[in-house]
């Protein structure tokens, strides 16, 4: 599903945010990503979405090389992966239902399946009554509940997190964790950047440590060897 | 594109207007200011290009005859002139009338100075006047009527000729001048306060670009904003001017009755610039909005 071979990212000569990582992914997996600071973890998602370019290596997403990917081909790559963020990023102009529709109106998703669509998403993230409220009248874990449902509802095959219980409570995060691991139950992907050990440690998931954009110790590797 | 998509662009196109109001302000502004300056700048070098025009219509040349001439020829010789792509009219003046010209051009109210001569002394002047819709191509006319059959000689008149075409030129040359700095001034100026909002919105972009918006579903609903304030933008000064139009040639020609009674000189009505300076007008703010909206949103579309 997710491959990196050898991937370096510098983003100034000689100075490496990801040094000659290699990675695989599998369809269905749950995997947390943690580390420190600078360590490479955002890189990562960032090298993924294909918002940066890797330096040197390869990187293959659902059996497409990423280096072969043309500009126009970018937005249909993206649909098929949601993503989550810390500071949630809704749109702050518009209401919840808004948020979650507008990322089927980019995939020009007919009005009649639209709105089939948006209410189910809703339901699955608990927040089917809220659908009026501007995303500024919500707690900080009822926003990032809708960036779930916004990035669930195309029913993507891989779900991209970059920290996102960074701005939450310990109930919130927890709740979030719950819906991810559900969605992960539906069959998606899930990855997850965390600097949360508690949670990494209670859901007891493949996690891969990394350190100065080296991988320093990926649990999966650790089962195998052991 | 679904009608859906087109739907929602419209809507979001609006909203955004609505939204960012103080820059949509500023835009429509800066557009009228720019088109008002445009219109001014065009009223005056089209009314200037009509007074020179109408100075190169009463320039004429004289196309004197044969004394043995023909009716028949004399016929033809009309004919030919006429059919001339440069000639506006050809007056044929009799060698009465010639000599009733000149006794008005020379001897004024002193007529009786007149009395004295009992035949035309101008009994062999019979001329066509042919009048020019453009003085440029005298010297070739009057080449063409000196080469006419019964043709004895042709007056011109070098010097008007040669000053009109001269201004001519440089009226040319000054609006161009001037139309290509304002629209260089107007482009700029959108340019700038389109970045402006689009840097405001520069994380919506970043988000619409995650969750997998095509370029031109991103780039739509901000294209449509430019051409909507392109359009205010155009249409506020274009109005405001039609009327001070009519009011400043009023104005001027009661003012300063020079022009209308000495000058002999009238301006063109506001209907008459208007059929070019409308369509040109809004075309510029439609351009200038979907130039300025399209090449500054690229910018931001790259990741």
């Amino acid at each position: 599903m997710i491959e990196l071979k050898e991937v370096t990212k510098e983003y100034a000569k000689g100075i490496a945010a990801l040094n000659g990582v290699s990675l695989k992914i599998e369809q269905g997996e749950f995997v947390f990503i943690v580390g420190d600071s600078g360590s490479g973890k955002s890189t990562l998602i960032r090298l993924l979405l294909k918002e940066l370019e890797p330096t040197s290596g390869k990187i293959t997403v659902m059996g497409k090389d990423l280096g072969k990917l043309k500009h126009k081909a970018i937005p249909y790559y993206r649909r098929k992966m949601g993503v989550v963020f810390q500071d949630f990023r809704l749109l702050q102009d518009r209401n919840v239902y808004e948020n979650i529709a507008f990322a089927l109106r980019v995939t020009e998703t007919p009005t009649r399946v639209l709105k089939k669509k948006v209410p189910a998403a809703l339901s699955l993230v608990g927040l089917a009554q809220k659908y009026k409220s501007n995303p500024k009248e919500l707690s900080g874990g009822e926003q990032q509940r809708v960036a779930i449902a916004r990035a669930i509802v195309n029913e993507p095959s891989i779900l991209l997190c970059d920290e996102p219980t960074g701005n939450l409570d310990p109930v919130n995060s927890w709740e979030i964790m719950k819906l991810l691991d559900e969605a992960n139950q539906r069959g998606t992907t899930v990855v997850v950047v965390t600097h949360n050990h508690e949670i990494v440690e209670a859901m007891k998931k493949r996690v891969i440590t990394m350190q100065k954009g080296n991988i320093v110790s990926d649990t999966k590797k650790a089962v195998r060897k052991s | 594109m679904r009608i859906s998509t087109i739907r929602y662009t419209v809507k979001q196109g609006l909203r955004n207007i609505a939204r960012n109001k103080m820059f949509s302000i500023a835009s429509v502004a800066t557009m009228a200011a720019c088109i008002f300056l445009f219109g001014v700048f065009y009223s005056i070098i089209t009314n200037f290009q009509y007074l020179v025009d109408k100075a190169e219509e009463s320039v004429a040349i004289v196309v004197f005859l044969d004394e043995d001439i023909t009716k028949k020829q004399k016929e033809n010789i009309e004919k030919k002139l006429s059919k001339r792509e440069e000639v506006l009219e050809v007056k044929y003046i009799s060698a009465d009338e010639a000599w009733e010209e000149f006794q008005k051009d020379y001897f004024g109210e002193n007529s009786d100075a007149a009395e004295g001569f009992d035949v035309n002394p101008l009994e062999h002047s019979d001329n066509f006047e042919v009048y020019m819709k453009s003085v440029e191509k005298q010297a070739e006319l009057v080449e063409y009527a000196e080469g006419l059959e019964g043709v004895r000689k042709v007056n011109k008149s070098e010097l008007v000729a040669d000053a009109l075409t001269s201004v001519n030129m440089l009226i040319a040359y000054v609006s161009g001048a001037i139309i290509l700095i304002l629209l260089a001034v107007a482009i700029f100026l959108i340019n700038n306060t389109v970045n402006m909002g689009i840097t405001i919105r520069k994380e919506e972009i970043a988000i619409m670009k995650y969750i997998g918006a095509k370029d031109s579903f991103v780039r739509a609903p901000f294209v449509l904003e430019g051409v909507i304030i392109g359009v205010v933008g155009a249409a506020i000064p274009l109005v405001l001017l039609y009327f001070a139009y009519e009011k400043a040639i009023n104005y001027i020609l009661t003012k300063f009755t020079i022009f209308s009674t000495i000058l002999n000189v009238d301006f063109l009505p506001a209907s008459e610039v208007y059929k070019t300076l409308l369509p040109v007008g809004l075309l510029l703010g439609v351009g200038i909005g979907f130039v300025g909206s399209f090449f500054t949103i690229k910018k931001h579309l790259k990741a």
